[in-house]
């Protein structure tokens, strides 16, 4: 079956959206991108609550928009679960009439998810009888994200669903919701501006910028993109996925084989050949001419420099790959020590990784 | 005690039906005005609000013009087979409908523009069609709005003079309301009966406005 297939162009004020976007029809695509750069309006074109002026929106082999064969599928006859940062539940119903709006709406033979299901995975039961005026932040948007859920969507979209929340709530929310998308089989479009976030969340990323999906691919790749990390600024950081390749009982370490080279990690419990994904922070790693001896540094990959950019009045970021057109790694460094080790695009380097997290 | 019963069921039920008819059409037009962003809503929010400007004999010796047999609507109407408009109870209804628009179309209009979109648009994607969406998030949420359109509505009606002694001609029995009949007490000086309506059309006003409060409170649901 085939996903989400966008191509797209409104006009809405002075800001045009011109976007072109593929969804696998299972899994979480990532959108990522500064304020402004559309993702809201994408997402608001798709579930047709904005009319793009041409262009189409495909789903599986329902269409839903297309200009040239004058098809426009209202937004309640979509099936799109969207949830915003606000949660937007209705004030004058309970928890469980919010619950049940979408599905009510739905016949029982089309309902995909049932009550049980969502009210346990989303962690619901004890909210049921609560007024939704008194439901915390981070309960409103389980809530909301578990009314969703209930009308059994067949596209999910989650505009920043965590962004409104403080840290604790926050990390309740995103345990759920990452749960939850790994049991559905329906493309989720997953905008944020936490780059820990689509780490954790996205298979896919696409990266929009003034209206236009810029670049779209792996993670890594899409975070490996000198103008993303430069737009993160404080937050650059390198996403792989690898897989674990053998444990170290005795030190209680964990052997992780990235595309960049093998990496030691604190032990995990999986067994080998499980699939990781690790994030290392850019100024996590500095660089080196010569293998370092006598160093507690576990992790030095042989890379080399592949573009070098001004972060800072002090700092540049390199960006560091084993072949190119491979994955990078960012090193963050001071001009300094760029300069007293005269870096430049091609020199091969050993970069020095202070710390790897695993991503889950 | 004497009191005019004919007067009193007259006016009751001018104000009923006319709050009736304004809470029906006036909720699609109070909607319209809500969302709108076309340029002649301005035009239309000018003409909905004239009545609490204009001397309510201006609005009513337009009507008498307009709605008399041999004026431009009512030769129309009575060419369709409509019943008389001016000096009868139809007659009444179109003036107070006109007279007491603002106070049935302003209550419901800011009701309407306090419910959010974002709510709007989250039944949209739970698959509420735009009645349903109106039907469930709407009006629950504007219940306040629409308990003071109506209480409105109806007082205003009750309470209005120039525009029904215009168009209504002041026939007991047929179009003489309360006002009309405290007018007449008054001219003849039968200030007993006149106290005794004043005295009645003020507690009922002021019962009203009360009930309407403290609705208004208990219906209040706490803000985001």
């Amino acid at each position: 079956m085939t996903g989400l297939d966008v191509r797209l162009r409104a006009v809405l004020g002075s800001f045009v959206l011109d976007a072109v976007l593929d969804a696998p029809s299972s899994g979480v695509t990532g959108l990522f991108g500064p304020s402004g750069a559309g993702k809201t309006s994408l997402l608001r074109c798709l579930a047709g609550l904005t009319r793009a002026e041409s262009g189409h929106v495909r789903l599986g082999d329902e269409t839903w928009q297309d200009t040239t064969a004058g098809i426009f599928v209202a937004p309640h006859r979509r099936g799109v679960g969207y949830v915003a940062q606000r949660g937007d539940l209705f004030p004058q119903m309970s928890v469980r009439d919010n619950l049940r709006y979408g599905m009510q709406r739905l016949p029982q033979a089309r309902q995909r998810l049932t009550w049980d299901d969502v009210v346990d995975w989303v962690a619901l039961r004890p909210l049921l009888g609560r007024d939704v005026s008194r439901l915390s932040g981070g309960e409103r948007q389980r809530v909301a994200l578990g009314r969703a859920l209930l009308a059994s969507p067949r596209l999910l979209l989650l505009d920043e669903p965590l962004s409104a929340l403080d840290e604790p709530a926050r990390h309740e929310v995103q345990n759920c919701l990452g749960d939850v998308v790994r049991r559905l089989d329906v493309p989720v479009l997953y905008v944020s501006h936490s780059l820990t976030d689509v780490a954790r969340m996205a298979e896919r990323l696409a990266w929009l910028v003034d209206g236009r999906v810029a670049d779209a691919g792996s993670v890594t790749q899409v975070l490996g993109r000198m103008d993303v990390a430069r737009w993160r600024g404080e937050e650059i950081a390198t996403v792989l996925d690898g897989h674990i390749r053998s444990h170290d009982q005795a030190y209680h370490l964990t052997a992780v084989e990235t595309p960049l080279g093998e990496l030691l990690i604190h032990g995990r419990p999986e067994p080998p050949g499980t699939e990781v994904r690790v994030q290392i922070n850019a100024r996590d790693v500095s660089i080196g001419l010569r293998p370092q001896e006598g160093s507690s540094i576990l992790n030095e990959l042989p890379l080399e420099v592949v573009e070098i950019a001004d972060l800072t009045a002090s700092d540049c970021l390199i960006r560091l790959a084993r072949r190119s057109n491979g994955p990078v790694l960012f090193a963050r460094l001071t001009h300094r020590s760029r300069d007293q080790l005269n870096l430049g695009p091609g020199r091969s380097v050993f970069a020095r990784v202070k710390s790897v997290a695993v991503v889950d | 005690m004497m009191l005019n019963w004919r007067a009193i069921a007259l006016t009751a039920e001018l104000a009923g039906v006319t709050t009736a008819i304004l809470i029906i059409g006036g909720t699609p037009l109070a909607w319209w005005l809500s969302r709108t962003r076309s340029r002649v809503r301005p035009i239309i929010e000018a003409v909905v609000a004239l009545p609490l400007v204009l001397p309510p004999t201006v609005l009513g010796f337009y009507l008498l013009i307009l709605l008399s047999p041999s004026g431009a609507i009512g030769a129309f109407w009575e060419s369709l087979g409509g019943p008389r408009l001016v000096f009868s109870f139809p007659g009444l209804v179109v003036g107070s409908v006109l007279y007491s628009l603002p106070f049935v179309i302003q209550p419901l209009h800011n009701a309407f523009r306090a419910v959010p979109d974002s709510l709007l648009d989250a039944a949209a994607a739970l698959r509420a069609g735009p009645l349903d969406r109106f039907r469930s998030v709407v009006l629950p949420l504007a219940r306040p709005g629409f308990l003071t359109a109506m209480t409105l509505g109806f007082a205003h009606t009750v309470g209005e003079f120039g525009v029904v002694l215009m168009i209504g001609g002041n026939i007991p029995g047929r179009t003489q309301v309360l006002s009309l009949a405290l007018y007449n007490h008054v001219e003849a000086l039968e200030y007993g009966r006149a106290h005794t309506l004043a005295a009645g059309m003020l507690a009922f006003s002021l019962a009203i406005l009360l009930v309407v409060y403290s609705l208004n409170r208990r219906f209040e649901t706490p803000r985001l």
